[in-house]
């Protein structure tokens, strides 16, 4: 009850509301209209896509409930290809936007001094330029007759007739490149929280900086490299926009199967099938992630 | 420059480790230096390429190949037809939202910090999905609600799709800021009397202000650049994104990447004028 008094005071509009309905009802009158908002456009949303992706019939004739499981078994054995390989970029992106932020993280976090502030701001300011134009871009540098292949055939990384657009590198690049803030910010956060102190007695208790930073440094950042690893993982499994832009018909992920089923061939089941089992693969893999790391309080 | 710079950043008090040590961080910390520079450079490089091309005298349709530097596309940016009505639906849309999602988020994330309230866990998991979900789930999920009910899509199904993505990431930006503020600012002001209207306007609301309106940037920002959710729920309506996505098979004119400048260049004036307000507060 002493927590309730303390809490109530500052909250001055609430005060006649909480004259007519007790003081137990204030938090929920400030929930509910946002509540309600989630309620209505995100939670029926997705049982309503649940409900679609069980119907039958066609665009034509109209669509009708008949709890239709064989379109989950349909959808999945005809595009399980570009479920897999959704699944394969997002790791591959994932991990790319790993290697490179880690690093960059961790300068800033412990070299950056005064400059913090400014470097984390230049992460973030590549960002401001709109996402599609970014993507598009990474079509100009990769191009076929472009200075990145150019190079790298000359020094031999490549063949000479090898290109890198319209293939599955420049899909997993553009992905990389796009979702990068996401891997760096959370990651640094982590290591800012690092005590130095603790690194300091490692040091001089004889661990050498590898081994500081080994049994130290690193396991305290984990945190941060969950959820930057989640924040990157999750919109670039649903992502298309990077396979359409930089890849090739023969390279389409499930987010592009689902944009053409839904809005370009009309069948809603189907698409409703894969996006629903998209959703429910992704929360099954990251609820024990979440668990086993220790992380949970990411969440709340 | 990497080695003239390293030195000011970091102060020497590592230096009585021992020759070897000494040498392996001066490699590392280069190595460090060099890596954080590339980096950066990568970063950079796109932004570079939108602003190079929007100078483009390109040759027929498409703007993948420089020619040479040109200004014309800077002068007739408003030339091309519906291109500057994408933008200003896109304004539009994300200041609706962004304004409602600010005040729906605001709300809760009160709510989350000054009460003990059964239903707790629920509202953060409420919170946290959305955030989890990935954008094509969240699209296609609002487009087989908007079917069901019949309801024809286009500027306020947008809205509404905005406002329901911005609401978690509105609380987790204020609730940042208020589990951070002194509470006996409050009640130094209730022991002197003020009401707790009066606390709230003079009080609360002034404290937790920087984090609702930093909300309400981020929120204006990622409605404003949003394109998967959008497609799927736009029928005729065109935004910026959705704009350049129709443009990419056909060729996308050189004046999008002059907008798109333009916005970098005032987001990031913004950004620096935002920083240097609080430093002059502070």
């Amino acid at each position: 009850m002493a927590t309730d008094v303390t809490a109530v005071r500052g909250l001055g509009f609430v005060a006649r509301l909480r004259a007519r309905y007790g003081r137990r009802a204030v938090p929920y009158l400030l929930l509910v209209p946002g509540g309600a908002w989630l309620l209505f456009f995100y939670v029926i949303p997705l049982a309503q896509l649940a409900g679609v992706s069980l119907q039958e019939g066609s665009f034509e004739t109209g669509y009708e409930m008949t709890w239709r499981w064989s379109n989950y078994s349909n959808a999945l054995s005809e595009f399980s290809e570009q479920f897999i390989r959704s699944v394969v970029y997002a790791g591959l992106a994932t991990l790319a936007a790993l290697i490179i932020a880690y690093p960059l993280a961790y300068f800033i976090a412990f070299r950056g001094g005064r400059y913090k502030n400014l470097l984390l701001v230049l992460i973030l300011m590549p960002f401001l330029t709109p996402f599609l134009l970014r993507t598009l871009a990474w079509k100009v540098i990769l191009a076929d007759s472009g200075w990145v292949v150019e190079t790298m055939k000359t020094i031999g990384l490549m063949p000479s007739n090898g290109r890198l657009l319209a293939t599955g590198w420049a899909v997993v690049a553009g992905i990389t490149y796009n979702f990068l803030a996401f891997m760096t910010l959370p990651i640094y956060v982590s290591l800012e929280k690092v005590d130095r102190s603790l690194i300091e007695a490692a040091n001089d208790l004889y661990a050498s900086t590898a081994t500081a930073f080994r049994k130290v440094t690193f396991p305290l950042s984990l945190p941060g490299v969950v959820a930057g690893t989640l924040l990157t993982f999750i919109p670039a499994a649903g992502d298309y926009v990077n396979a359409q832009l930089l890849g090739n018909p023969q390279q389409l992920m499930v987010g592009n199967v689902i944009d053409s089923r839904f809005l370009r061939v009309l069948d809603y089941p189907t698409a409703a099938a894969l996006s629903f089992t998209l959703m429910v693969a992704i929360l099954l893999l990251i609820i024990p992630y979440v668990r086993a790391s220790g992380t949970e309080d990411l969440v709340a | 420059m990497a080695t003239t710079t390293a030195p000011t950043a970091t102060p020497p008090v590592e230096a009585g480790n021992g020759g070897q040590g000494g040498l392996v961080r001066f490699v590392r910390r280069h190595v460090l230096t060099a890596y954080t520079i590339g980096a950066f450079l990568y970063l950079f490089l796109p932004v570079f390429i939108v602003i190079l091309f929007s100078f483009n005298d390109n040759q027929g349709r498409f703007n993948f190949t420089w020619q040479r530097f040109t200004l014309k596309h800077w002068g007739n940016a408003f030339g091309i037809p519906n291109l500057f009505d994408s933008l200003v639906t896109s304004f539009q849309i994300a200041l609706i939202s962004a304004a409602i999602a600010t005040t729906l988020g605001t709300l809760i994330a009160l709510a989350l910090v000054r009460y003990h309230f059964r239903g707790r866990a629920t509202t953060n998991l409420l919170l946290f999905l959305p955030m989890a979900t990935p954008e094509v789930v969240l699209g296609s999920s609002l487009l087989a609600f908007f079917l069901t009910l019949q309801v024809a899509r286009g500027f306020w199904t947008i809205v509404v799709a905005h406002i329901m993505f911005n609401i978690s990431y509105v609380v987790v930006t204020v609730k940042a800021r208020l589990t951070g503020f002194d509470r006996h600012l409050e009640e130094a002001a209730m022991d002197l009397y003020a009401t707790e209207w009066t606390t709230f306007r003079k009080v609360t609301l002034p404290m937790i202000m920087p984090g609702v309106f930093a909300a309400f940037l981020l929120g204006f920002a990622l409605s404003f650049d949003d394109f998967i959710i959008t497609n799927f729920n736009s029928g005729q309506t065109v935004t910026f994104p959705l704009y350049i996505w129709g443009a990419a098979r056909i060729g996308v004119p050189p004046q999008v990447n002059v907008f798109g400048t333009a916005i970098f260049v005032i987001t990031v004036s913004i950004m620096f004028l935002n920083v240097y307000v609080q430093r002059r507060r502070a």
